[in-house]
């Protein structure tokens, strides 16, 4: 399990927690996301932006 | 020449961000980074709304100069300014008396933001928030204080406008538009994000300018240009930001309102580039995320010997005003088309069309939840 930091906002993804209130249960892996995700806090989409593990 | 680096100079989002891309495809070839700060890699539109994040300054860099030289296997020269750059022989020469040869070089530099004339005894006490250390600085400014006033009621003025009323400061914004972020939204737009950031707290004083800022027994006294009187603990000006062209014009690079590239991101001398925020791109001067980030991996990829021309697709912006979430993605200014704007249950939508083609929206409250379906139906930015 690992954490995901978006470059843009500082948001991170934990995949230990998911995100359960956007239906990503707990232990989604980030590679398992959808390409038509977008960061909950800045809107910029998986595919455009980075998220870096942390 | 060619023991000699890349050097990068600037280590903001677009500095940082070309470093990153470029170290996935070449991790040999010697980097050269060169900033005026202390190098700390955090994200600039984190700054408006660290309040609410209750972030403190120190919170928000995702890593400092050091990890980054290790990240990035790079020398990062911190506190250093670039006094000159001579694309000829292919050298900078760094304000302590340095001089660095470049295989090539990229100017990551950035806009400042730019002032109007202000009377007054206290013009020299308004902050500009650009950057960290800005951002410390009025921080600190902030600490037991209570009202703001905010000069400029554009994207940046309406984010801190937002951040420091919903954090119980009294905000006053000011400035000559009819409305919020008239360059970006349509006037009924601007107003449903007025109304919003009112219902915050936040007081307006429209098409209207700062005359004057003197010091007062409380703080500040602003002046505004129909007589009226303001006070305020802190001031801060949120006017615009202009491209930092002083360095490449100085080095006989072609500017215009910005650095002028070709779409491989080249400036007119060979072997010197820009991205972000000082770069015209095309004739585009777009100082936001998405352009940059499209930049850095496309000049990455030309670095490493591969030419790849930067593309733009539809980048809606996201204003960060929790009050009223706001989207929007505008149309080329030439477009001639009308916005047909919309009140939805809570929120805007307003869509910006040329006979039967969308070419931009803004998109507010719940009506946000229509961008990604809306952003399939734009038209790229530069194809």
């Amino acid at each position: 399990m690992s954490k995901w930091q978006c470059m843009v906002c500082g948001f991170v993804y934990d995949e230990t927690e998911g995100l359960p209130e956007e239906g990503i249960a707990a232990g989604t892996k980030w590679n398992d996301i959808p390409d038509d995700w977008q960061c909950p806090e800045c809107g910029v989409s998986k595919s455009d932006f980075e998220m870096v593990q942390i | 020449m060619s023991d000699a680096p890349i050097i990068i100079i600037g280590t903001g989002l677009a500095g940082y961000n070309l470093a990153r891309e470029f170290r996935k495809v070449d991790d040999k070839t010697g980097l050269v980074l060169i900033t005026q700060d202390d190098g700390a890699f955090y994200s600039k539109p984190m700054l408006s709304n660290a309040l609410a994040k209750q972030k403190a300054p120190d919170d928000l860099p995702m890593g400092d100069a050091t990890k980054m030289q290790n990240d990035l296997n790079a020398r990062i020269i911190t506190r250093q300014q670039v006094s000159s750059i001579d694309t000829q022989n292919q050298q900078v020469a760094l304000d302590n008396g340095e001089q660095l040869g470049f295989s090539k070089l990229v100017l990551a530099v950035g806009a400042n933001p730019f002032q109007f004339p202000m009377e007054g005894d206290a013009t020299g006490d308004v902050l500009t928030v650009n950057n960290l250390d800005d951002y410390r600085a009025f921080r600190t400014k902030l600490e037991g204080k209570k009202s703001v006033a905010i000069i400029g009621p554009g994207l940046i003025g309406c984010e801190f406008a937002n951040d420091l009323a919903a954090n119980d400061y009294q905000v006053n914004v000011i400035g000559p538009d009819e409305a919020p972020i008239s360059t970006l939204l349509p006037t009924a737009a601007g107003q449903a994000l007025q109304a919003a950031l009112t219902a915050l707290g936040v007081n307006w004083h429209l098409q209207k300018t700062v005359s004057a800022i003197n010091n007062s027994d409380s703080g500040y006294e602003l002046t505004l240009s129909d007589g009226q009187t303001i006070q305020a603990d802190v001031v801060l000006s949120a006017i615009g930001l202009r491209a930092n062209i002083a360095l490449a014009k100085a080095a006989g690079l072609e500017c215009n309102r910005g650095i002028v590239v070709d779409r491989h991101l080249k400036t007119s001398a060979d072997n010197v580039y820009a991205l972000g925020d000082c770069a015209e791109v095309s004739g585009l001067v777009l100082p936001f995320v998405m352009p940059l980030m499209q930049s850095a991996r496309a000049l990455a990829a030309t670095l490493s010997g591969k030419l790849t021309q930067v593309s733009y697709p539809a980048m809606p912006v996201m204003i960060k005003t929790p009050a009223l979430a706001t989207v929007v993605s505008p149309p080329e200014q030439a477009a001639q088309g009308e916005w047909q704007i919309e009140k939805t249950e809570q929120g805007v939508k307003a869509l910006y069309l040329q006979d039967e083609s969308l070419l931009g929206f803004v998109l507010m409250g719940d009506a946000v939840s229509e961008k990604p379906v809306l952003t399939k139906r734009l038209p790229a930015v530069l194809a």
